[in-house]
């Protein structure tokens, strides 16, 4: 470990102190992004590259967009909750303590050689026809762990419009801010747009052979979404438009759809037939794209308002 | 070659590391918002332009070396959008603040930006 190294990491438990410790919303928001970003770093360090760019894009960015609509609203409203007692600090810090010493012991310490299924996924890639390891294990060796992320980002979604006032399920929702944009944001919306759409397919397509994906290709595509909704350039869809509930839910179907297939066609559900693996697994990816694109966006969109509410 | 390249790539990107320290220094010991604005946008121009340029020998061919300057020419944007509209921000809370001390300066004490 070089001292480069060993001082990001002494910077990551900084950062990740001082949001604990930070007395505002906004700023432990601030400070949670930071500490997204520079653990990316360390990712790249660690040569994982899918794992850094993941973390910046959902861990750091979507995350963060959410944290900081959240902690918006609540400005100058009432504390969201007592501040916990010293002894529950105490005890959860001890929690969090042992838990990590745990976790470094097994690392550092293992028993034996750590067993490891990477020799057997890196033999099985030309089947499937990919060339990167990692998407080659979510699509292929793991698909049924990815299909249920793409569900539970779905689920999320539900949860966030259950939220809305008022009974019914349609609405639009409210972009956040001051009503007219300003030419900067318009500017940054109609020159980033169109470049960063094409950023984030470029992140889907070159995921089969290098580090990207559906995710990161995904929140690039819902970031692009919401940039020109906050420009203003664009409204947010009602919820109960049809093509944005298809884009909705076109990634888990698909895959759904392509998994309960394989009983028919290789013998297993989630199992891909001999000579269409990776055209069916491009399908996949692309659909699961456009669903984590659509659903990432309506999520930092938030909940609907009824047209007829001011 | 080898050499020049080597010493090309060292002299810019440590240029471009000056003009980071130099930028978090004034982001850190400037007085107000506009002028730690000011040394910020300076450092992400000049910084990570400078380390482009350095890392350009090193892309592995023309796809590469337009990949680094896409990224930054998208840090260029969206590094100056941002100060127009944390500058904007600014601008409006000191018109409100100017606003309430002409029109009423006996509640003004409290207000700053």
């Amino acid at each position: 470990m070089s001292a480069a190294d060993l001082s990001l990491a002494l910077l990551v438990i900084a950062v990740a102190t001082w949001t604990i410790a930070a007395r505002g919303l906004y700023p432990a928001v601030i400070g949670f992004i930071a500490y997204g970003l520079l653990l990316a770093l360390i990712w790249v360090r660690l040569a994982s590259i899918d794992i850094a760019l993941t973390e910046t894009a959902v861990g750091s960015g979507v995350s963060g967009t959410l944290l900081l609509r959240a902690a918006a609203r609540h400005r100058g409203k009432v504390a969201i909750a007592a501040p916990a007692s010293l002894t529950v600090k105490i005890v959860a810090a001890l929690l969090s303590a042992a838990v990590s010493l745990a976790v470094a012991l097994a690392l550092l310490l293992p028993p034996g050689p750590a067993p490891s299924l990477a020799a057997a996924a890196i033999a099985d890639m030309p089947r499937v026809g990919l060339g990167n390891p990692v998407t080659a294990v979510l699509v292929a060796y793991r698909a049924f762990d990815t299909w249920l992320e793409a569900v539970v980002l779905l689920l999320a979604l539900v949860a966030i419009w259950s939220l809305a006032r008022g009974p019914s399920w349609t609405g639009t929702p409210v972009i956040w801010g001051k009503a007219a944009a300003t030419p900067p944001l318009t500017l940054l919306a109609q020159l980033l747009a169109p470049a960063g759409t094409m950023i984030g397919i470029y992140m889907f397509w070159v995921g089969a052979d290098a580090p990207g994906g559906a995710f990161q290709g995904g929140a690039i595509l819902a970031a692009m979404w919401l940039l020109p909704m906050m420009a203003r350039l664009i409204r947010p869809p009602p919820i109960e438009d049809l093509w944005l509930r298809r884009s909705l839910i076109a990634g888990p179907a698909v895959f759904l759809a392509i998994g309960l297939a394989g009983f028919a066609t290789a013998d297993a559900f989630l199992a891909y037939p001999k000579f269409y693996a990776k055209p069916l697994i491009i399908l996949i990816e692309a659909a699961l794209t456009l669903s984590i694109a659509a659903t990432l966006t309506m999520m930092v969109a938030g909940p609907q308002q009824e047209s007829e509410a001011p | 070659m080898n050499v020049l390249r080597d010493l090309f790539t060292i002299v810019l990107v440590s240029a471009g590391a000056f003009f980071f320290l130099a930028g978090t220094l004034g982001l850190l010991r400037f007085p107000d918002t506009l002028s730690r604005l000011h040394a910020l946008t300076k450092a992400d121009n000049l910084g990570v332009g400078l380390v482009m340029l350095g890392l350009l020998p090193w892309a592995g061919g023309p796809a590469g070396a337009l990949k680094l300057i896409a990224i930054w020419l998208l840090v260029q944007i969206s590094g100056a959008t941002i100060a127009q509209l944390i500058a904007q921000v600014v601008a409006q809370v000191v018109t409100q603040v100017v606003t309430q001390v002409v029109t009423r300066p006996e509640q003004a004490d409290g207000a700053s930006p």
